[in-house]
């Protein structure tokens, strides 16, 4: 899809408190550059996020959106990063059989120590999500030049 | 309890492509222990089909209810008012709660939104497996508990077919061949000697090959 180069997606990313929400602060602390675009949202573990906050998220019209948390095996609550792994991957199939897309969900697993990880992988949806366009579900506004010259 | 699955979101979106408003109906009875249509299912059920329609430019006026049973007339009357509102109604509960929704609202389309599978249990977190087919003449006494009539591939009513291995079924590897399943029963509970008798053949007079049963308790009408 072509876009303007200007064109900046919206994304989500569902941090867990105990991991990909640090390393965020981290990055922030050590001055590491990431797309401005990005809302974070804090969540006390990525096995709280359910099916329906991100689809609610997509209906509303968000972009792409990044589920960040702890190393496998590494979860506070022992699991929930991975039953937050087979909800994605499954809202994943969804939206590929919806015609949304499912490369605009993503799920990372990282540690509090690992900002530039972070910060990769929210450069690495960013781009991802801004070849994929804008979401179909997002509200579009008319614009003035569309029509015949 | 009764087991079912989800339809795809395509097949739910393609039920209702000529409607507009749509209600959509969970049950908070079996479909609901199955994580198939109960409340949460249904509301990623409406989310998914919403984004569907949406991509489609045809925008859905969708509402949700789940009551707690879909089989029960005294349940169903509480829908009474969103099915007003509603051109069509998708039912999330088994086929009979479809039936029975679609009856008490005879002048609405009834759409059933899962696949009603079969009468089974909670195996382990999200596995489910058929106990039970509703013959209408139960025979497990006969059996230590567990049901050939069911889970033996051939219903095989004396003892194990030549094809199981020692402890699986020839028909699905995986599926445990009902009559170890049996025996092994038995012996446990002392019961071996049940085997040395025949089993005739079953009256298949009470099963639904003959049509929609029906039971009525004299005891209990009023």
């Amino acid at each position: 899809m072509s876009q303007s180069n200007d064109w900046e997606p919206e994304i989500i990313a569902f941090c867990c408190n105990y991991c990909a929400y640090a390393a965020a602060d981290l990055a922030g602390s050590k001055r590491m550059q990431y797309p401005a675009s990005v809302r974070i949202i804090h969540a006390p573990c990525t096995g709280k996020i359910e099916m329906e906050h991100i689809l609610e998220a997509f209906v509303k019209g968000v972009d792409g959106i990044l589920v960040a948390g702890c190393l496998e095996g590494g979860c506070h609550f022992l699991e929930g990063n991975l039953r937050a792994r087979k909800r994605t991957d499954r809202i994943r199939e969804m939206l590929e059989e919806i015609g949304v897309g499912g490369a605009r969900l993503k799920m990372v697993n990282l540690s509090a120590a690992m900002a530039p990880t972070f910060v990769e992988s929210v450069q690495e949806i960013v781009k991802t999500v801004k070849a994929l366009g804008p979401s179909p579900l997002k509200e579009t506004k008319q614009l003035e030049s569309v029509g015949k010259i | 309890m009764i087991v079912a699955s989800p339809k795809s979101v395509t097949e739910l979106k393609n039920l209702i492509a000529r409607h507009g408003k749509v209600l959509f109906v969970g049950c908070g009875t079996c479909v609901t222990v199955c994580l198939a249509g109960g409340e949460r299912e249904v509301g990623i059920a409406s989310y998914a089909v919403r984004m569907a329609r949406k991509i489609e430019g045809k925008p859905l006026e969708l509402t949700q209810a789940t009551i707690e049973r879909q089989c029960e007339n005294e349940f169903i009357k509480d829908l009474a008012e969103p099915a007003a509102k509603a051109d069509a109604i998708v039912s999330f509960g088994c086929g009979a709660g479809v039936q029975a929704i679609a009856e008490r609202f005879p002048d609405k389309p009834v759409y059933a939104g899962l696949n009603t599978q079969f009468l089974g249990i909670l195996e382990e977190q999200a596995v489910w497996t058929e106990k039970c087919m509703g013959c209408g003449d139960c025979m497990l006494a006969e059996f230590g508990g567990v049901c050939p009539v069911t889970r033996c591939a051939k219903r095989m009513l004396n003892g194990p077919c030549g094809g199981s291995t020692e402890t699986h079924c020839e028909v699905d590897a995986e599926r445990p061949c009902a009559w170890q399943l049996i025996y092994t029963r038995l012996q446990n509970i002392g019961e071996l000697d049940r085997l040395d008798r025949i089993v005739p053949p079953k009256d298949w007079s009470a099963a639904w090959h003959g049509g929609a049963r029906k039971v009525v308790r004299k005891e209990h009408r009023v």
